[in-house]
């Protein structure tokens, strides 16, 4: 079934056309993987899906709710969560409290003026929150303030916090940028193992090992248009995607 | 920070606080501040910074024109004596009705930008409320010379016309003025003090910290910061408004020079100064600052000599000289010494200070204890 | 159209103050990152130069007259400043136009003001939170303010301008009007004029020098800029002191038109504010322009026919005018895009 689809997307920046006539659809419980050289329009792209960016023209549909147009809370509130290139989180805080919030977010809305109930005392928040930081490991650091993490357990904090509402679709923007490989991995197993939970995942990536060893289908993106699409496999041997996205080179 | 709260935890703190607050008169006294008028002053202002915190402590918003709220909580609590009559809580509750909706209005508008602009924004809007208290609003703040409570007015629930004495706020009969002006004044400072508890505790307050550190992740997260912030500006307008009711009460005297942005000015020096963010602080630096006011600023050269009157005379002149620029009219200067050197060297402000002394302590008696300890495995 | 003239020109001298102050603020802004509260306090700074050189120089000398006597049979004391005893009429000029002089004291004075407050504070700053650059510079803006208060008192110092431009220019003359209708003080017309000069000297300066150059690239990338090597830091204490000295002068002529006071950088710095972010956060002809616009606004509505109308809207005008940018056009009348429009 699908869950997403962009029809007929295009955006411009001034001359620049960024996105060409863009169309896109996410299968449900795909792991689906946006790849394409510097340039190509992956962020903006994904910026048009989640209302950072308004597209110029056509649609962004996630079920049958049309996403644009709508602010980017508004898209979180019916279950599409985020993951940034670099950690967005909160920095001031403490573990714990980062994954409370998405997780009263997901309770209570967009807004809700609780301010004579203790946070301390709302059992449910606690354990939830807990819950999840024992999934991703970080349970015994729950004290710990943000700022001071490693950029491997930023991440790892990030993908817990957009997991702990438990969201109908991941987008994640290049997850791995600027880890070691070894942190690369860690994170590759982690989304591997939320697989599980069959939330939909769409990735935009420049490793082509994070691509082929999570992703089940590929789009790639060249100058604003979608030039191939399909299984990682098809996209390693297509000969368009080599030329636009590697000058050619095998991979 | 998180897992030490509890509401058994917070109950001690809060009775703690209100068994220092209420027993002032006494402990303070012995450092020449044990007196109602400037205790007044301490519970008042006390109130102001416990309001300015929650909106610049937690949301890190710096608003340059909550003297704004100030003004139109005294003026308020005047026209409220003018027309109901001097009991105090119609006009403290009035005072905070009006300067929430005052606050919601430029709240509103303000919160549109973050950064410098929201703090220009806000500045803009309190000048022009001070300017036009001075001049168009004159028939309702009566200008320079300050609204006050006039024999003929109507005041409908004290049955208005001539009274013996002099025109004081009286809660059911107690005068306003002194011990029981403080006490009033600490009531409700105390009351303050547990709201603004409560919301340190809550998940709004949670929130509200988000919107200091991170409102790209929040708004991805699935929350508005903007209703959460504007929240938070209108409740500490509230507070602010109810403090300036409280001047009124112990003085029913307004006038619009306590609207101008140096006011503005004052009650962030106090939040920074006792430490943003923090529960305590912020009451500690209007204290602070109050006491330095009244106590530091009546100091003299005579008072000088006698102080280091212990030194040599070629020694005494000049110390006398320079000291004599930080007291008296001079206090301002300290003040701003003070301040620059708060934010320099202890941006947390005195409860940051206080909490490093309590590390340091407790890091050089573990080791202590640890090289005590390390000694024995090694032999 | 004789009033407007007027006020036009009414709101020309106010407008060349804030456009100095504005300019400064801007400069900084913009290559140093920094908001400057204090920089109002280097305005009074500079007025207080003023002051001081004409106090200093109407030192006097007294001596007894013994062939005259006061109403009380004393002998007669005879006051002069020693500058005229000393150098003659040379002397009596100097005091004469001890307030354009004294931009020759005020400018050493403000460089070293303006190297010692970048070394010794601001330079510590560039990398805090912008509440922390308000803050400690608003704390400096006090300590500043209360020692001239502790070194001059309260009071306002009326200073005088040279006796030959001490009169008022009939101006609606020149255009045809009645005699006394447009009157206007030769001083404002110098202020202008001078004004005008400061602020074409700074652009030219900016334009036509290789550290103008790299100046105006750091303020339209500073990350770029510091990776090409450049020492900037050296850079940016000039150029901290630079607007402290435009400050300074700004502020030293604009002692006869407003007698000076310790808290008139405050008065003025709010209103700088306003001008900087109406002309666009970091930039230099917005902030020449909006000042001159402000100064020009500010005097058509304190005029009595406006007033009828808008009752205060004279004194809110300024204020209504930065709410209004800010909210329509956060940039600024001529600010970038994308600068500071969050």
């Amino acid at each position: 079934m699908e869950i997403l689809r962009v029809e007929g997307v295009n955006k411009s920046f001034g001359g620049l056309r960024a996105l060409n006539n863009v169309n896109f659809s996410v299968e449900e419980g795909d792991v689906h993987a946006i790849i394409g050289p510097n340039g190509a329009g992956k962020s903006t792209f994904l910026n048009c899906m989640i209302g950072r960016l308004a597209p110029d023209t056509g649609s962004v549909m996630f079920g049958d709710i049309s996403l644009t147009g709508m602010k980017p809370y508004e898209i979180n509130q019916v279950g599409v969560s985020r993951v940034f290139q670099t950690p967005e989180i909160f920095t001031d805080l403490s573990l714990w409290e980062n994954i409370m919030i998405p997780t009263m977010a997901k309770r209570d809305g967009v807004f809700a003026l609780h301010a004579f109930k203790r946070l301390d005392q709302d059992k449910e928040i606690l354990d939830k929150s807990m819950h999840m930081l024992e999934e991703v490991g970080l349970a015994d650091k729950r004290t710990v303030i943000a700022g001071s993490l490693s950029r491997g357990d930023k991440r790892r904090l990030e993908l817990a916090m957009c997991l702990s509402q438990d969201p109908k679709l991941l987008l994640l923007d290049e997850p791995t940028a600027g880890m070691s490989r070894a942190d690369t991995n860690n994170t590759i197993d982690l989304l591997k193992r939320i697989g599980d939970r069959s939330i939909t995942k769409v990735v935009i990536e420049h490793d082509m090992h994070v691509v082929f060893s999570l992703a089940n289908k590929v789009t790639v993106l060249a100058q604003g248009a979608i030039i191939a699409e399909g299984k990682p496999e098809d996209i390693k041997g297509d000969p368009r995607v080599q030329e636009a996205y590697l000058g050619g080179a095998h991979l | 920070m998180f897992t030490k709260t509890s509401p058994a935890l917070d109950l001690v703190y809060f009775l703690v606080f209100a068994a220092a607050v209420l027993t002032m008169p006494i402990w303070l006294a012995p450092i020449g501040a044990g007196y109602p008028d400037l205790l007044q002053k301490f519970a008042i202002f006390g109130l102001f910074a416990t309001g300015f915190n929650i909106l610049f402590g937690l949301t890190g918003y710096l608003s340059f024109g909550h003297a704004a709220f100030l003004g139109v909580g005294s003026y308020t609590a005047v026209w409220s004596f003018k027309l109901l009559g001097m009991n105090p809580i119609p006009a403290a509750v009035l005072a905070v009705v009006a300067s929430g909706v005052f606050a919601l209005a430029i709240g509103y508008v303000s919160l549109r930008r973050s950064g410098i602009y929201f703090s220009i924004l806000t500045l803009a809007f309190a000048q022009m409320s001070y300017n036009l208290a001075y001049s168009v609003l004159t028939p309702i703040t009566n200008g320079e010379t300050g609204l006050r409570v006039l024999e003929s007015d109507p005041r409908i629930l004290d049955g208005g016309g001539a009274t013996d004495g002099p025109l004081i706020s009286n809660l059911f009969g107690i005068e306003m003025t002194g011990y029981a002006g403080f006490y009033f004044c600490a009531v409700v400072l105390l009351i303050g003090f547990f709201i603004a508890q409560r919301i340190f505790r809550s998940p709004f307050g949670i929130m509200l910290r988000a919107v200091k550190t991170n409102q790209n992740r929040m708004t991805y997260t699935g929350l508005n910061p903007r209703p959460y912030t504007l929240a938070a500006f209108v409740i500490s307008g509230m507070y602010a408004g109810l403090a300036g009711a409280l001047m009124c009460i112990t003085d029913p005297l307004a006038g619009a020079e306590r609207m101008q942005w140096t006011a503005s000015g004052e009650v962030v020096l106090m939040t920074i100064l006792g430490g943003a963010g923090t529960l305590l602080g912020p009451i500690f630096g209007a204290a602070l600052i109050k006491y330095f006011e009244n106590i530091f600023s009546a100091f003299n050269e005579q008072t000088l000599h006698e102080i280091f009157g212990f030194l040599p005379d070629f020694l005494e002149a000049p110390v006398v000289a320079v000291s004599g620029l930080f007291v008296g009219e001079g206090w301002h200067l300290t003040l701003g010494v003070l301040f620059m050197l708060i934010v320099i060297f202890l941006p947390g402000g005195l409860m940051e200070g206080f909490a490093r002394i309590g590390r340091v302590l407790k890091r050089s008696s573990n080791k202590s204890e640890k090289s005590g300890s390390a000694t024995a495995p090694a032999e | 159209m004789d009033v407007i003239l007027l006020q036009l020109l009414n709101g020309l001298d106010k407008g060349g103050a804030y456009a100095l102050i504005a300019l400064g603020l801007t400069l900084i802004f913009g290559t140093l990152g920094v908001v400057n509260f204090a920089h109002g306090a280097l305005f009074m700074l500079g007025a207080f130069c003023a002051v001081t050189f004409n106090k200093f120089l109407s030192l006097e000398i007294v001596t007894t007259d013994p062939t005259k006597t006061t109403a009380w049979g004393s002998p007669l004391e005879i006051r002069t400043p020693y500058i005229e005893v000393y150098f003659g009429d040379f002397g009596a000029w100097v005091l004469n136009y001890s307030v354009p002089v004294s931009i020759l004291f005020a400018i050493p004075v403000m460089l070293l003001v303006g190297f010692i407050m970048e070394r010794g504070l601001i330079k510590h700053f560039y990398n805090r939170a912008h509440a922390d650059q308000i803050l400690v510079t608003f704390g400096l803006a006090i300590v500043i303010q209360e020692v001239i208060k502790s070194m001059f008192g309260a009071n306002p110092i009326p200073q005088s301008a040279p006796e030959l431009v001490r009169g008022a220019a009939d101006v609606g003359a020149v255009f045809g009007y009645d005699p006394g209708i447009i009157v206007y003080p030769y001083w404002r017309m110098v202020y202008l004029g001078f004004a005008a000069a400061v602020i074409g000297a700074v652009f030219a300066f900016l334009q036509f020098t290789t550290f103008g150059m790299v100046v105006r690239a750091g303020m339209a990338d500073r990350d770029t800029v510091g990776l090409l090597g450049i020492n900037i830091q050296r850079r940016f204490t000039v150029v901290f002191a630079i607007a402290a000295v435009v400050a300074g002068v700004a502020g030293v002529m604009y002692t006869p038109i407003l007698p000076p006071d310790y808290h008139m950088g405050m008065d003025f710095l709010v209103l700088s504010f306003v001008v900087v972010v109406v002309g666009g956060m970091g930039s230099l002809p917005g902030a020449v322009a909006a000042g001159f616009l402000l100064g020009i606004l500010q005097s058509f509505a304190s005029m009595n026919e406006v007033k009828a109308v808008l009752p205060g809207i004279d004194q809110i005008i300024i204020y209504l005018v930065a709410v209004v940018i800010l909210l329509v056009r956060p940039r600024g009348l001529m600010g970038r895009k994308g600068v500071m429009e969050n």
